[in-house]
């Protein structure tokens, strides 16, 4: 288990295994630290609270021009009448997709993320190469996503320096017209909700691929 | 700081390391690293922007060489010894040093949800003037503190346009020293891509930066 995934884990995993354990164990020795705290912040990361809740955001909007305009208006407060906030989407701001304009999301200095409708972010997201290169070269960052802008679309990119946290409302794709809010949100992909994707209807039998 | 953490704009990091299904964490280590960050948090002995400071300090060699959820508990130990929750004897021994009293922890698993659910808010109410209008020509301040800062360097000194004023908010700069909040105002600044980066940039793109009012200044 700890012994996979090498291309982010250049140390020694069972070095770092070990030092974690000594590092927690020492901290509940001396009752800094509830171990049942631990199990509780994992659980929820893990099970709760992850992409499906942006997922939700984005169908509403997409069926409820109301919502919508909420959304674009007041996030956090939008966000909050389906439930979701908190930690690391406390301040919430929402950018919208169309065929003229295209965001992308970034934090160039560390690794923010709106984590209560996205959860946490991905490696790719953390890493040096995309950290990097979003802000200068947003087009060929796309372009390695497999996404290519035509020239008169206007690329934005939202370097998240603040408390402020983003999430792109991607377009609804052609061919959805018919789709349920809850068929809509299972299209919607993390991806496309930092903006390196756009949501597609897949082709009959191939629903998986576009879930990320 | 100058540090290589601000790394927007810089060339020869590699290809982006995109995983297919990627799971949450990659192994059990990295979920205890993550909760121990959130759990310490409850004691309350540093804030947000400490937290950000205490990772750029890492030596730079070392911070990109370490995974992401070894920054988090080699960052975490600092601000243990730091703040004197631990002593670094103790984080060497793994045992509490003879004779230490026992805590109580302020985060007990019962009280995680609420502590999830509320998070913690980095804006202030207090009536602040904000020093600029939507619309209204700013530059970025070239200045280069040596302590904690969010303005990015590909930023400094570079012309923007106040795009909205997101209201008051805690400033990092000082937060992160405790040297106080210092509140003020944030405003998303639009920068064109071409202002930042010269004429291989397209057009028509811009970035959006979030920056707090002592980085502005009227252009």
């Amino acid at each position: 288990m700890d012994s996979n995934n090498d291309h982010d884990h250049q140390a020694v995993p069972s070095d770092l295994t070990l030092r974690v354990k000594a590092l927690e164990s020492l901290l509940v020795e001396k009752g800094l630290v509830d171990p049942a705290a631990l199990d509780a912040v994992i659980d929820t990361y893990e099970h709760k609270v992850g992409p499906r809740n942006g997922a939700q955001v984005v169908a509403r909007a997409w069926v409820d021009a109301a919502y919508k305009k909420r959304l674009l208006i007041d996030a956090t407060a939008a966000i909050a009448e389906l439930g979701y906030g908190g930690y690391q989407g406390e301040h919430m701001l929402v950018v919208e997709n169309t065929p003229k304009v295209h965001n992308l999301i970034v934090c160039t200095l560390c690794s923010c993320y709106p984590w209560s409708v996205l959860g946490l972010p991905p490696v790719w997201y953390k890493s040096a190469p995309y950290r990097s290169r979003a802000v200068i070269d947003p087009r060929g960052v796309l372009r390695e996503f497999g996404l290519e802008l035509p020239e008169d679309v206007e690329v934005r990119v939202w370097d998240s320096t603040a408390e402020l946290r983003y999430l792109v409302l991607p377009e609804r794709p052609a061919g959805s017209e018919k789709l349920s809010e809850e068929a809509l949100a299972a299209l919607v992909t993390r991806d496309a909700m930092v903006g390196v994707a756009k949501v597609m209807v897949p082709k009959r039998g191939a629903a998986h691929e576009w879930r990320a | 700081m100058n540090g290589v953490h601000d790394m927007g704009g810089m060339h020869g990091m590699g290809p982006i390391p995109y995983e297919k299904n990627e799971p949450v964490f990659h192994a059990r280590w990295e979920g205890r690293a993550f909760a121990l960050n959130l759990a310490m948090q409850a004691w309350r002995k540093w804030n947000i922007d400490a937290r950000r400071y205490e990772k750029e300090l890492l030596p730079a060699a070392e911070y990109l060489r370490m995974s992401y959820y070894e920054t988090w508990t080699a960052r975490l130990v600092e601000l243990l010894v730091k703040s004197g929750l631990v002593t670094r004897a103790e984080v060497e021994s793994g045992r509490p040093a003879p004779g230490s009293p026992k805590a109580t922890p302020p985060l007990t698993a019962d009280k995680v949800p609420s502590m999830l659910r509320n998070g913690a808010l980095a804006s202030r109410d207090v009536p602040i003037v904000p020093r600029f209008q939507a619309g209204q020509l700013v530059r970025a301040r070239n200045m280069h503190p040596t302590g904690h800062t969010r303005l990015p360097r590909y930023t400094r000194g570079k012309l923007g346009t106040i795009d909205l004023d997101h209201g008051v908010y805690v400033f990092p700069d000082t937060n992160a020293q405790f040297l106080g909040e210092k509140p003020q105002h944030v405003y998303s600044v639009r920068f064109a891509a071409r202002e930042l980066w010269g004429e291989q940039a397209a057009p028509r793109d811009a970035v959006y930066v979030d920056l707090w009012d002592d980085y502005l200044e009227p252009a």
